[in-house]
């Protein structure tokens, strides 16, 4: 091998947000010439680092050298001025700009701002690297791959001569991709250093010359690209799996609960976000949704609650009420007459109903005494119906999201009002009965050990396991058809987990079908009964997880695949696991 | 001199008040701040310079001096209101409606307090006359245009010529839309908060005192600064953010304010003290229309600084 200079190095660089370790001790060494990945996991520190570098974050510890001299980065500018450019995930560009004007912002120099210089300036960076931009352009009109090209420019404008890219592919299109790398290929040529971050397997091979991996804010390994392959590098990166002590029984009776089909959705900016996800959620099971973040779990699970529009596809729930009587607390008799015509009833011993004949009065006496059996589940489509109706339908649904404070509780008012924001409706008066949610609040904290002085504390000012048990335990308390859960554990401490994962346990003991949306894969696979892997907003697979490895669901996590074919497939295998 | 252009000049000088207020409103919302202490820090500068004349005004000094120390004082007691609003908001990340809010409470009343005490004649009388050009005598319009006039003008001209043609004005812009982003490139978004809050807020606090000694000239001024105030700001929605359209917008604002007074010059129509308040609305009804066309339009150059009123810190995740 060549000689070759270092451009980049970082020394034992240590970053803590609060009493989250973000990077511990991490190394890096990125040589002139050459283009770099850092591969991990969410939550491995990449961008974190990548930040420190950048000089948007300060490192607790640790060194920074360029050019083998040690740098203090404390502010972007103070990287700009080592010749340090990084092109943000989130593009870090002012709309209402120009290309130019975005590319120019913030340049101190002696210069006048002079459009014309910098136009031709930005015109001649484009030619010299094969990118296609028109300079006067206003950011809001353009692309998504546009943008990304104004972001690239707008660190070569700067002379930048370590480029840092946080995950640059995600947005784009194959064809794009294969566009952006061969700019990065004649960047590298030029001498400059890339480091790319991404967590896709084959872009790492076909781009990279050597790969950085970090798991959990620690540095693993620097490997040749050459010397590797897909499977070391997914092991590297997920770890070894590691036993975790959760009761995990077998599922009672799974029957379908929640049938999606083909559902697509686009977020604000109009981008796919799922495309075509088919999957069942069985009752008396714990379905592990498993996938990089931002990969369409939060919005599948906010399509399932009713709160994100979609595009096309179905959304069926079943009522579990097979021999359950009929009542008219969810149907008024002109619906029941509609599904007696349909064969929907049966008596006792089994015996088809017809209602044709009867007297709405002896059909009302036939309900009342609970003589009318229902022969299967009931079928409710959930699809564009809002939260309130879904509970209006009489389905019980339970959602814990993401955000807990934003979504799920209001911070400023105590644990007892926020019982109440799930049952007030249940009240007739117009003044407020505190006494049930007070109770309701009282059981929660006493029964999952929440640590606070008393129910009359405000939710904000609980530590963040805490409130999640506050959450956890509202939710679980109206005893659910469905609970679905998105990183219940996200920064809790390992008796706060357990906690929860019993909770949730217990829930599919009952029959509810449980969705979890995690991010530990040893959790999921410890905790599910089946897996689903999305990326991209694509299913890759639904898998039994007592007979998968954590290499294979990471495996699955970072393949690429096209939406249109794989919706079939993916049912299949998931049709394959429930027989199993 | 025919009577509509009477009025028209009478619109324009009046209108310079909501010139200097909303030329400074607009430069600190540049910056992402919305400022709603513009009424007090108005009636702050109005105080201030009175005071200062106060002190000087029958003093031997040359006329010139008089202007310029009343116009200093006047800008440096608005800054320093703008001062405490930038370190509240700023450095102290406080909500930023709460703090222009107490701002201009504390800043009208504590200008009713002082102004009680300066002695009319010391701060109206003799410093008006400085205030006009010495051949001010040869037109009619120049005896109601005084200096402070041309300085508004030329401040918004400035004003435009910075935002629009520098880097300056780029990098401010930048910081108002997007201070993350701002950041990231290396501009010290900081810095320009601090200065476009605090020089804003000492053009707009001159427009105080152009109302008490140079346009209106009497002893009662000061105690209708504060609805002016809330004027401008509504003016800044009326020229969407644009230095420039203050001219227009304020002159339309000073017809529409005054044409309470004017209509009694038309026959057949009669107005009463019931009516006048209901044509003093008129400005406001003007600013709704303006916000509800703008919105429709929804185009991207007529919005709002797009991280307005949000507070900034770097290492948030």
């Amino acid at each position: 091998m060549e000689e070759k200079q270092i451009a980049l190095e970082v020394q034992k660089v240590s970053k803590k947000f609060g009493s989250i370790q973000a990077n511990k001790a991490v190394d890096l060494t990125v040589y002139k010439g050459e283009i770099h990945v850092v591969l991990g996991e969410n939550g491995s520190g990449k961008t974190t680092l990548m930040n420190m570098i950048a000089g948007i974050y300060f490192p607790d510890s640790g060194k920074i050298f360029v050019n083998g001299e040690e740098k203090i980065i404390r502010s972007p500018k103070d990287a700009f001025d080592n010749k340090i450019g990084m092109v943000h995930q989130h593009y870090k560009l002012i709309e209402l700009f120009s290309a130019a004007e975005n590319i120019v912002l913030g340049i101190k120099n002696k210069e006048k701002f002079d459009e014309k210089k910098i136009v031709s300036r930005v015109e001649e960076i484009a030619h010299r690297y094969g990118f296609s931009i028109d300079p006067k352009k206003k950011v809001y009109e353009m692309s998504v791959s546009e943008k990304q090209t104004v972001e690239i420019i707008k660190v070569l404008y700067r002379d930048a001569d370590i480029l840092i890219l946080d995950e640059p592919t995600a947005v784009l299109t194959p064809q794009e991709t294969e566009k952006l790398f061969n700019v990065l290929r004649v960047m590298k040529n030029d001498g400059k250093s890339i480091i790319l971050i991404t967590h896709k397997l084959n872009e790492v091979m076909a781009v990279s010359d050597r790969v950085t991996i970090l798991r959990k804010g620690r540095y693993i390994d620097t490997v040749e690209t050459s010397q590797t392959n897909e499977n070391e590098l997914t092991e590297m990166m997920v770890g070894k799996k590691i036993e975790l002590n959760i009761n995990r029984s077998e599922p009672v009776n799974p029957r379908p609960r929640i049938v999606c089909e083909n559902l697509c959705c686009k977020d604000k900016d109009g981008l796919p976000i799922l495309k075509n996800v088919s999957f069942t959620a069985n009752g008396g099971e714990i379905l592990g949704i498993a996938g990089i973040a931002g990969s369409g779990q939060r919005e599948l699970l906010e399509a399932v609650a009713g709160l994100q529009p979609l595009t096309s596809g179905t959304i069926i729930f079943h009522n579990p009420k097979e021999n359950k009587p009929v009542t008219f607390f969810h149907k008024d008799l002109k619906q029941i007459k509609e599904l007696a015509k349909e064969h929907k009833f049966h008596y006792e011993d089994g015996t088809v109903v017809d209602l044709t004949e009867m007297h709405d009065k002896e059909i009302s006496n036939l309900v009342n005494e609970g003589k009318l059996l229902f022969y299967e589940d009931e079928i409710m489509n959930l699809r564009d119906k809002t939260p309130l109706q879904i509970r209006e339908l009489g389905v019980k649904l339970s959602f814990v999201p993401e955000d807990r404070l934003g979504m799920g509780l209001v911070g400023n008012m105590n644990i007892t009002d926020n019982m109440m924001l799930r049952s007030y409706r249940k009240g007739g008066s117009i003044f407020l009965n505190r006494h049930k949610p007070q109770d309701l609040a009282e059981h929660i904290v006493e029964e999952l050990e929440v640590a606070t002085p008393g129910v009359t504390v405000p939710v904000r000012r609980l530590s963040g396991g805490n409130v999640q048990k506050v959450l956890v335990g509202r939710e679980i308390s109206s005893s659910p058809k469905v609970l679905m859960a998105a990183y219940p554990v996200r920064g809790l401490d390992i008796n706060s987990s357990y906690l929860i994962y019993n909770l949730l346990n217990k829930q599919k003991e009952t029959g509810t079908a449980v969705i979890y949306v995690g991010e530990d894969l040893d959790v999921l696979l410890g905790l599910c009964d089946r897996i689903l892997v999305i990326n991209s907003g694509v299913v890759t697979g639904i898998v039994d997880a007592r007979n998968i490895t954590k290499q294979e669901v990471g495996y699955l996590m970072t393949k690429v695949l096209d939406s249109a074919p794989q919706t079939e497939t993916t049912q299949e295998e998931g049709g394959d696991v429930n027989e199993a | 001199m025919p009577v509509w252009l009477n009025i028209l000049i009478d619109s324009i000088a009046f209108g310079a008040t909501f010139m200097f207020g909303s030329t400074g409103e607009i430069i600190t919302e540049k910056s992402g701040h919305l400022n709603l202490g513009i009424p007090g820090i108005m009636c702050m500068g109005g105080a201030g310079g009175c005071l200062m004349l106060n002190l000087i005004g029958t003093s031997k000094m040359p006329g010139f001096m008089i202007v310029m120390l009343g116009i200093i004082a006047s800008f440096a007691s608005a800054a320093l209101m703008g001062l405490i609003y930038s370190f509240l908001t700023i450095t102290l990340r406080c909500n930023q409606n709460v703090t222009g809010l107490t701002l201009t409470t504390f800043g009208t009343g504590l200008m009713m307090t002082l102004m009680a005490k300066a002695t009319q004649t010391k701060y109206l009388n003799i410093p008006k006359k400085y205030f006009r050009f010495p051949f001010a005598d040869r037109t009619d319009s120049l005896q109601k245009l005084g200096v402070m006039f041309f300085l508004v003008i030329a401040i918004i001209v400035l004003a435009w010529f910075v935002l629009n043609k520098t880097k300056v004005g780029l990098n401010l812009k930048a910081v108002g839309e997007n201070p993350s982003t701002a950041d990231t490139a290396g501009i010290n978004v900081i810095r320009y908060k601090y200065l476009a809050t605090t020089i804003g807020a000492g053009i707009s606090g001159l427009g105080g005192l152009y109302y008490i000694v140079d346009y209106s000239a009497s002893g009662e001024a000061y105690k209708s600064l504060e609805a002016f105030g809330w004027l401008s700001i509504a003016l800044v929605i009326f020229a969407l953010w644009r230095p420039l359209r203050t001219i227009a917008g304020s002159v339309l604002f000073g017809i529409l304010f005054s044409f309470s007074s004017y209509i009694t010059l038309i026959p057949f129509i009669e107005t009463t003290l019931k009516t006048k308040p209901i044509l003093q609305m008129l400005p406001y009804v003007v600013t709704i229309i303006i916000l509800i066309v703008s919105s429709i339009k929804n185009k991207k150059e007529n919005q709002p600084p797009s991280s307005l009123g949000l507070s900034y810190f770097r290492e948030d995740r």
